[in-house]
């Protein structure tokens, strides 16, 4: 597989990969800005009301039915943020000609209709037509409300929001409820006329498509793109150290019986010139996966817990231990997480361990060369990163990577807030049921 | 070995059935980094009771789920999931109704792995003592399923639907359920299920199916069990125990389940025709370009969360729809009206195209998935069919099987509906 990046228009970045062994193709499109809390609800209901029709396909029956038409050609609407970089657009995934009857060629008719999503939307009077801006403005109010739902990836959410209170960051890739409520028809639409001129774009293909092939069809169907000064002035505000001396605690009660403990670290230090390697190798031998020293020790040995796993975003340099536990094990949790920390940063860590780590995340690399979903998330944050190594030569990397560089990691590390989602009372009846 | 070849999606299936009775699916990927493995055993958490050797047998709620957790243990105290992680295999497990698979996925060593995995899922290893360990992990999981609203409202259904199949039940049973759960409990289920005649094993990847053959042979043997006889109770009814249920629950929004029981099909061709029937015809009533999505998702009657299944576990079939909406209630009528229209007008013949269309589309994605490849290769093993077949099956569909599919199974008897709604401001 080979990628190839080229620049399609001003400020519009192509990056294509050759492979013929996938049975659809995916294509996505990304417009790129700086997350800020002001901005973060507005943005991210773009491309949602741009995906609702376009002016030949008016509405959303009309849209759907002209996919269905292309072999259930699927463009999605997707907002995500890459450190405090906020990325808005759709994700397309187009059956291969060559499977279809008749050897049918839809990547062409597939570029037309995200072309039109992007450029070409339904208007009323030029403006996104304001009964459209209210539905999708419920249907995201809804959808970040009902993170509550989920207590798992809830806890770690809020976790992220008290620890980056004072950053950007809190926003989440798609700001918040509250923001999106107050959010004009008028001022979305400028707002979008706006990203269209200013933000820097980037274009992923991987599929049987040559790089001539999808240009053609690419420059066609983005003929109308407005450029106007390319914003390309934006990156992530790193925080090397807690805030506050000892950790921030905060807790949260809802009736739950089973409690959620979130620790919030910043990776400190380490981030000046971040080992990328040794940051893969030091959370697998901390935190993720079945060889971790908190699933075998905090899970296994000391079953203190249902799940006890680490996660790591390199962009913010934040490290977060997610856990769910008996309501009465906080402390003996933390304890134990905490110690865990304590052995890697002494280096108490076994050939074995690192061994294992090591494999599972070459493993890991390697395998995401099978995935056009996994491998778009690759390089789309690489071309963020402006870095030019591909999973396989980073899974290479990863054989390099020796005790003292993961030892390193852990020093660098600064507990910055102890989130517990704890239980509001309502529980107890439960309890005693468990007793029986 | 049967070899087929299916040309037009470009894709090669291997089969074969060892002197064990053990049944093997291979689909050779070439230029894939990763193979993915699947041992899987025709047993799940509804397999409770069972006659073997004409002995009547009866087990605790969770056996299936709670034996899945303690295969991995080794004799002499080693973990094969730890021993499958430290050569990069990605390994895991899960127990349904009907199913309990062990998998790997992995980038090296696939023989090893291959064999490790069939090593030790026939390799049981209880003692009493790391049966009580395990107590506190799994009750955990039992309360965090209790806690999520999704997984309480599927069981909410389901006891709506069923009056007394044990797929009601959950799969990892209760925390008093499980405290009954001994070591010999274990074994004995073990020797019952996880006979190589009762299982099948999926590979996909960069490989080669007669070494594969050849590992399975070595690594299990030629002896042939007899086969359980799984005791799921009365055939039941198409009607729903309940027809409406509300319960206030801490979400943001009310969430609902629409349900109603299928008369599934028997074993064979006829199990996958039906389940390709019923996917294409939930896609025409109710897929993101239906009529009745597009208008409801635009009035703000439902979001992107909504969602439709039909399930085909244990003998027991039914079709799920929900998601959230403030109108439930709304939502339902809007459902019977879509389908009398279906009954009085029939569907759309252009729609019908486009929808098969689509289908093709979405199948051809799903062949990227191994994953999900293997898991249904193992469920048309377990079933009497070849998953493979369903491309070419899909254009044998006509739009008069979706029509009687709809009318029947949407019927105004056979629907039930549960709704999770939160507490109102002011009400605690």
């Amino acid at each position: 597989m080979e990628i190839t990046r080229s620049e399609l228009m001003p400020g519009v970045w192509l990056s294509h990969l050759k492979s013929d062994k996938f049975k659809t193709a995916c294509l996505s499109l990304n417009l790129l800005t700086q997350l800020t809390r002001e901005t973060a609800a507005l943005n991210a209901l773009v491309p949602s009301v741009l995906r609702r029709g376009t002016t030949r396909y008016r509405d959303l029956e009309a849209l759907s039915s002209r996919m269905d038409e292309l072999y259930g050609v699927a463009i999605e609407p997707v907002v995500r943020r890459i450190g405090e970089i906020q990325c808005l657009g759709f994700f397309a995934s187009i059956p291969e000609g060559e499977f279809l009857p008749g050897k049918q060629d839809v990547l062409r008719p597939a570029c037309e209709l995200l072309g039109q999503l992007l450029l070409d939307p339904a208007t009323r009077g030029g403006l996104l037509p304001q009964p459209i801006v209210e539905s999708e403005k419920e249907k995201l109010a809804d959808a970040l409300r009902s993170r509550i739902n989920d207590k798992r990836s809830y806890s770690v959410l809020r976790c992220i929001e008290e620890m980056c209170a004072y950053e950007d960051f809190s926003a989440g890739s798609r700001g918040r409820a509250e923001d999106v409520e107050a959010i004009h028809y008028r001022k979305l639409t400028k707002q979008y006329r706006e990203l269209l001129q200013c933000c820097p774009i980037e274009i992923f293909y991987c599929g049987r498509s040559s790089l001539d092939e999808v240009k053609a069809c690419l420059t066609d169907a983005l003929a109308p793109l407005p450029r106007g000064e390319i914003n390309d002035d934006i990156g992530t505000e790193l925080r090397m150290n807690a805030l506050e001396a000892e950790p921030r605690q905060v807790e949260e009660s809802q009736s739950v019986t089973q409690g959620k403990l979130v620790i919030g670290y910043r990776l400190g230090e380490c981030m000046e010139g971040p080992d990328i390697p040794a940051l893969y190798v030091f959370n697998a031998v901390f935190g993720s996966g079945t060889t971790s020293k908190l699933f075998m020790n905090v899970r296994e040995k000391r079953q203190l817990c249902y799940y006890a796993s680490s996660l790591l975003d390199i962009h913010k340099g934040l490290l977060l231990v997610a856990s769910g536990i008996d309501l009465d094990k906080k402390d003996a949790a933390l304890e134990e997480i905490t110690a865990q920390l304590d052995a890697v940063r002494r280096g108490e860590i076994s050939d074995e361990e690192l061994a294992a780590a090591k494999a599972g995340v070459s493993s890991d690399l390697r395998a995401l060369l099978d995935s056009q979903g996994e491998l778009e998330g690759f390089y789309l944050s690489q071309a963020l990163d402006g870095a030019d190594y591909g999973p396989a030569e980073l899974a290479e990397l990863i054989g390099e990577v020796d005790k003292a560089r993961v030892q390193a990691i852990a020093e660098s590390v600064d507990c910055d807030l102890i989130y517990f989602l704890t239980g509001n009372g309502d529980e107890e009846a439960d309890d005693a049921d468990n007793e029986l | 070995m049967r070899i087929t070849n299916f040309d037009a999606i470009g894709e090669t299936l291997y089969e074969e059935t060892l002197p064990n009775g053990l049944r093997i699916c291979v689909v050779p990927k070439r230029g894939f980094q990763s193979s993915y493995a699947v041992f899987a055993t025709d047993y799940g958490g509804a397999h409770r009771r069972f006659t073997i050797d004409g002995e009547q047998r009866d087990t605790p709620a969770g056996v299936a789920h709670y034996l899945e957790h303690k295969m991995f243990d080794l004799p002499g105290g080693d973990n094969a999931l730890n021993l499958l992680s430290a050569n990069g295999a990605d390994a895991n497990a899960f127990t349904s109704s009907d199913t309990t698979a062990y998998y790997f996925q992995s980038t090296g060593h696939f023989e090893e792995n291959l064999r490790m995995l069939l090593h030790f899922v026939s390799t049981p290893y209880f003692t009493d003592e790391t049966v009580q360990k395990e107590q506190g992990i799994i009750s955990q999981e039992i309360l965090m399923g209790e806690d999520d609203p999704d997984n309480a409202i599927y069981y909410r259904m389901l006891r709506m639907l069923f009056d007394h199949h044990p797929i009601r039940d959950r799969v990892v049973g209760t925390v008093e359920s499980i405290s009954h759960i001994t070591a010999q409990t274990l074994y004995d289920c073990h020797k019952v299920f996880y006979a190589p005649s009762n299982m099948a094993l999926c590979v996909e990847g960069d490989v080669d199916p007669d070494e594969i053959v050849r590992i399975a042979r070595e690594e299990l043997g030629d002896e042939k069990a007899s086969l359980p006889c799984p005791d799921f109770g009365e055939a039941e009814s198409l009607l729903p125990i309940e027809t409406a249920v509300t319960e206030i629950w801490p979400v943001s929004a009310p969430q609902f389940l629409i349900g109603a029981k299928l008369r599934g099909e028997p074993k064979g061709p006829a199990a996958l025709r039906q389940r390709l029937t019923a996917a294409l015809s939930l896609r025409l009533l109710l897929g993101q370009s239906s009529p009745f999505y597009t208008r409801l998702y635009s009035e703000g009657l439902l979001n992107r969360d909504f969602g439709t299944e039909v399930d085909f576990v244990a003998g027991a079939s039914y079709v799920l729809v929900g998601g959230e909406s403030q109108k439930p209630e709304v939502v339902l009528d809007e459902l019977k009206k879509a389908v009398q229209d279906v009954r009085e007008h029939g569907l759309s013949p252009e729609r019908f195209e486009r929808a098969k269309r689509a289908s093709l589309g979405a199948r051809l994605r799903g062949l990227e998935d191994f994953e999900s490849v293997c898991l249904s290769l193992v469920s048309g093993i377990f079933d009497g069919y070849s998953a493979m077949g369903a491309i070419t099956e899909l254009s044998n569909i006509t739009i008069a099987d979706c029509e009687r599919f709809l009318s029947e199974t949407f019927s105004d008897e056979h629907l039930a509906m549960v709704v999770f709604r939160p507490e109102e401001k002011g009400e605690a």
